[in-house]
């Protein structure tokens, strides 16, 4: 087994062992971005090799001197293009930020730092995470590893693909309408998106505020649960973040799930499912029932609403969020414009990508004045009315399953013609960011040409546990899948 | 023009005595080299995120409650969105839907004694915005953000308002509430608070407004008072001869004396207000509402009266006193040391003023202190120092805050008390002045005033004027 194969908990313990090097492990990750980078495109900066080992050094001094003691010390990591990280380029995917380094890192960033993670390179997204596919990076789209002819989803599409390509351990991706999860389910790896506010976003360069979250994508349940453990935190920069009871999940990683309540919304496997997809769900539904879960089906309600009601409230504050990229402080201006309005025009007009600006426009459009109360206020309301929903779910079940996607991975190209069905595709993961919950995404399958399809479990707020216990105990009924990789 | 009636409304924004600015841990200091008081938070860094300084929550409580309003228990944050390079996010946090203050009122007293109340439609905190400087020779323009995220509360009144008269009795009943409570220095000139003046005219007894217009840029009480006629002319004046008034902003030209259109309604921005998802509700509870409550100190207005019935100073003198807080504070804490109120009064009523008139300075910027004041007094009532080098002394504890005690050691300026000493100088200018003398005998008493002045010179002011007039007065009578 080569050890680009190993789980980043794994090699974290090979390293702590002394069997395996820092120096090793960065070697062969870059070893394999030789190899597969080319065609899988999963970074938009890959670190210089000779910086990497140079922090590889000084990560294993600390090892050695058991000044470091973490799960992760050592193991090499990518970061997904949205979150700053000091002196190293921060592009969102976008022409805008080109050349726009940090001066600081992303809380979440620093953390993983602290723990001894080394990062290799900044991944590949959708410009400003604003896309369900990689395509709409301005540094070129992202391939699926399990086939080049197919996107890897998104926005955290670089990051899901990296580590499907083991072009590193893991990976921290965001996820504002899933786009943590559904990737992970299109590259057939794990990863979970937490409780809102139970990272930090501070650094996190913002989309939709009030839905962002960070969280790990990695090869299994384990890795995920030991890398929220070391990013989650109180941070007091971020407003919205939450001082939580416990910041233990490895604790839930039990293979256990008797008595576990596990409900299924029929309104999940209703028109628009593929009938492969459905089947690998319920199918995984059964493996837990068998393992002592109590599973059944109940109406959830309002699902139909949660995609217009996160596109208005996304979309409007992505409206605010991306006006500070105005050619004036940092990031591209254009060469030639007349006047500061026809700069910020010019360079606004040239800097950002179609998908960017089709929902600066919606946002725009939505908050202004006559139409606020009509969309954005509505919106809101539809929001609060999708939390009660789930409120009553949690009520009677510890678990919500469900596929992450209604369809495995669309070839590349397929989606961009019709943003209406590339957003309808976001339907099972969405509501779980207007409602603040977690949920994670694992593979429990493959459809007939081969591509991986994902389960996903969302749980109550602040209830991750219940989700990687739930996770954990399937995931011991198969074995991890690796893609093979048919390079171009 | 008796026809016509001047309705006015004001926007009086107040920048806020926190240490630290709103969302960030910044220094508020005036002054600095551009860009040295920032961080990515108030220069708009992609990834930053704002903090609520809770110092502001409560500077615009206790405004609130000072100037009676209902404060919301559950406030919240907005966003106004517009693009300018002064405004490093292309939005402002400031607060639409649910502002910390609403339905105040503050009562105003005019120069003829007649009292109305001035209606508060709300009160709101804000980020200030950074300022841009044009650099003339490379032709460009460069942004500071040193004041970017320095805290702000607007305040704005309900249109109450019908001369230029009312307009500075409010903002002076602002002032003097704010600074009161040390939420601002309140300096016009500098720009720590700022009034934008809504004014309409209409016909006496009309029932319904007229159009109005915002006027901006007014930087002194009497520029208000010349913006506000200039406006009501002006007004006036297109009413008169058929057109109509155009709702929009105005910037008062002070030294031109005349207001020219910045924007109309139609291009009016849409700010596109939205909760400020960045930040969370304020929660204000009973508990914290009743703790700055109870923190509120004594206003003006109280102050006054208790210091003519504790004090048994004048109104009039207790009135000028009171008008600045720092005053007050002189007053009081020189009082608690030499228990003399008349005596600190007459010295801030006289000698303070007149210093601070010929010196340009404000009362704010006083800065003597109480215990210097009152060792002055005490030099004075011991018999130690006349009322001619007290004053000189004062002018030195007013420019330099000098110790009295000191200074008089130092330059010998005790008063002589050698009786018989002064009797040998005295005798000599009284053989030497035949005339005075023959004068006083014929009845012009006031002649003893320039033997008085010459012994004065003669010991170089150091002696007691009124020991030297008794002596000269025995020694005269005598003869």
């Amino acid at each position: 087994m080569g050890l680009t194969e190993l789980t980043a908990v794994g090699l974290g313990k090979k390293i702590k062992a002394g069997e395996v090097t820092v120096k090793q492990a960065v070697e062969a990750v870059f070893e394999q971005i030789e190899k597969t980078e080319k065609d899988v495109n999963a970074y938009v900066t890959v670190l210089d090799k000779e910086t990497v080992l140079k922090r590889a050094e000084e990560v294993q001094a600390d090892i050695d001197s058991r000044k470091l003691d973490s799960p992760l010390a050592g193991v090499p990591v990518a970061i997904k293009d949205n979150m700053c990280t000091e002196g190293i380029l921060t592009t969102c995917s976008s022409k805008i930020l080109g050349n726009f380094n940090p001066t600081f890192s992303s809380e979440a960033v620093i953390n993983l730092e602290n723990a001894g993670a080394v990062i290799v390179g900044k991944a590949n997204m959708d410009e400003f995470a604003m896309g369900s596919t990689t395509e709409t990076s301005a540094y070129g789209e992202t391939k699926n590893p399990w086939n080049l002819g197919h996107v890897p989803g998104g926005s955290s599409g670089g990051s899901c693909a990296a580590v499907a390509a083991e072009e590193c351990f893991f990976a921290l991706g965001s996820d504002t309408g899933g786009s943590i999860r559904q990737p992970s389910s299109f590259c057939g790896v794990t990863g979970l998106k937490p409780t809102y506010g139970t990272v930090s976003r501070y650094g996190l360069i913002a989309y939709g505020s009030s839905l962002d979250q960070i969280g790990p994508v990695a090869k299994d349940v384990t890795d995920c649960a030991s890398i929220l453990e070391i990013i989650a935190s109180h941070d007091k920069k971020d407003s919205t973040s939450v001082n939580r009871e416990s910041y233990k999940f490895t604790d839930s990683l039990t293979d256990d799930v008797k008595g576990m309540k596990i409900g299924i919304p029929k309104d999940y496997f209703g028109d628009g499912l593929d009938h492969e997809v459905k089947e690998a769900v319920l199918a995984a539904a059964d493996v837990l029932k068998e393992k002592g879960a109590v599973v059944e089906e109940f109406e959830l309600g309002l699902v139909e609403y949660a995609i217009p009601a996160y596109y208005v409230i996304a979309s409007a504050e992505a409206s605010s969020n991306l006006a500070r990229f105005d050619g004036v402080k940092y990031g591209y201006r254009t060469n030639d414009a007349d006047g500061l309005h026809g700069m910020y025009k010019r360079t606004r007009s040239e800097g950002f990508g179609e998908e960017v600006k089709r929902r600066i426009m919606l946002g725009s459009f939505v908050l202004s004045s006559g139409y606020y109360d009509a969309y954005y206020l509505k919106a809101l309301r539809t929001k609060a009315l999708i939390k009660k929903e789930f409120d009553k779910a949690f009520s009677k079940y510890d678990v919500i399953l469900g596929p992450a996607s209604p369809t495995t991975a669309p070839k590349l190209g397929e989606s961009l013609s019709d943003p209406i069905k590339m957003y309808l595709g976001d339907i099972y993961t969405i509501s779980v960011n207007l409602a603040g919950l977690p949920g994670i995404s694992l593979p429990c399958g493959t459809d007939s040409k081969g591509l991986p399809i994902g389960l996903q479990l969302i749980g109550d707020c602040f209830k991750e546990n219940n989700i990687i216990r739930a996770a954990y105990s399937f995931e011991q009924s198969r074995e991890y899948k690796r893609p093979e990789i048919v390079l171009g | 023009m008796a026809k016509y009636e001047t309705v006015i409304g004001l926007e009086v924004h107040v920048e806020l005595a926190t240490k630290t600015k709103i969302f960030c841990g910044c220094s508020t200091a005036f002054g600095g080299a551009p860009n040295t008081h920032t961080c990515p938070v108030c220069t708009g860094m992609p990834g930053s995120l704002p903090v609520l300084n809770k110092q502001v929550v409560e500077y615009a409580m206790a405004v609130g409650i000072a100037t009676n309003c209902k404060i919301t228990q559950n406030c919240k944050f907005d966003r106004k969105n517009y693009f300018y390079p002064d405004n490093p996010q292309n939005y402002q946090i400031s607060q639409l839907y649910l502002p910390i203050c609403r339905d105040g009122r503050v009562e105003i007293e005019l120069e003829d004694g007649t009292k109305k109340t001035i209606g508060i439609h709300e009160i709101h905190m804000e980020e200030d915005a950074g300022k841009l400087i044009h650099d003339e020779w490379d032709d460009c323009s460069l942004v500071d953000f040193n004041r970017s995220g320095v805290p702000l509360i607007e305040i704005v009144s309900e249109p109450d308002m019908r001369s230029a008269e009312e307009v500075n009795a409010y903002l002076d009943k602002l002032r003097l509430i704010i600074q009161y409570l040390g939420a601002s220095d309140c300096k016009l000139q500098e720009g720590s608070m700022r009034a934008d003046v809504n004014l309409s005219v209409r016909e006496v007894g009309s029932k319904e407004f007229g159009t109005r217009t915002e006027m901006k840029n007014l930087n002194s009480f009497k520029a208000i008072a010349r913006a506000i006629a200039g406006e009501r002319e002006r007004q006036i004046d297109l009413i008169e001869s058929g057109e109509s008034v155009i709702q929009e902003t105005r910037r008062w030209d002070d030294t031109k004396g005349y207001s020219y259109a910045m924007r109309s309604k139609e291009d009016a921005q849409d700010y596109r207000y939205f909760p400020e998802p960045d930040l969370v509700p304020i929660i204000i509870s009973d508990e914290w509402l009743d703790e700055v409550k109870s923190r509120q100190p004594e206003f003006r207005y109280e102050k006054l009266e208790r210091y003519k019935k504790e004090y048994e100073i004048p109104e009039y003198d207790a009135k000028i006193i009171t008008e600045s807080k720092h005053m007050a504070d002189i007053f009081e804490d020189t009082v608690a040391i030499c228990n003399k109120p008349k005596k600190v009064s007459n010295w801030l009523m006289v000698e303070t003023m007149r210093l601070m008139k010929a010196h340009e300075l404000e009362a704010e910027e006083l800065s003597f202190s109480p215990e210097n004041l009152a060792k002055l007094i005490e030099l004075v009532d011991a018999g130690t120092i006349n009322g001619n080098v007290a004053k000189e002394v004062f002018e030195k504890i007013f420019l330099d805050n000098i110790d009295p005690v000191d200074y008089v050691d130092k330059h010998g300026l005790k008063m002589d008390n050698d009786v018989d000493g002064l009797k040998v100088i005295l005798e000599k200018i009284i053989s030497d002045n035949p005339q005075s003398v023959e004068d006083y005998n014929n009845g012009k008493k006031k002649a003893i005033g320039f033997l008085v002045g010459q012994a004065m010179k003669e010991t170089k002011g150091k002696a007691n004027p009124g020991v030297i007039n008794k002596m000269i007065q025995e020694m005269l009578d005598k003869n």
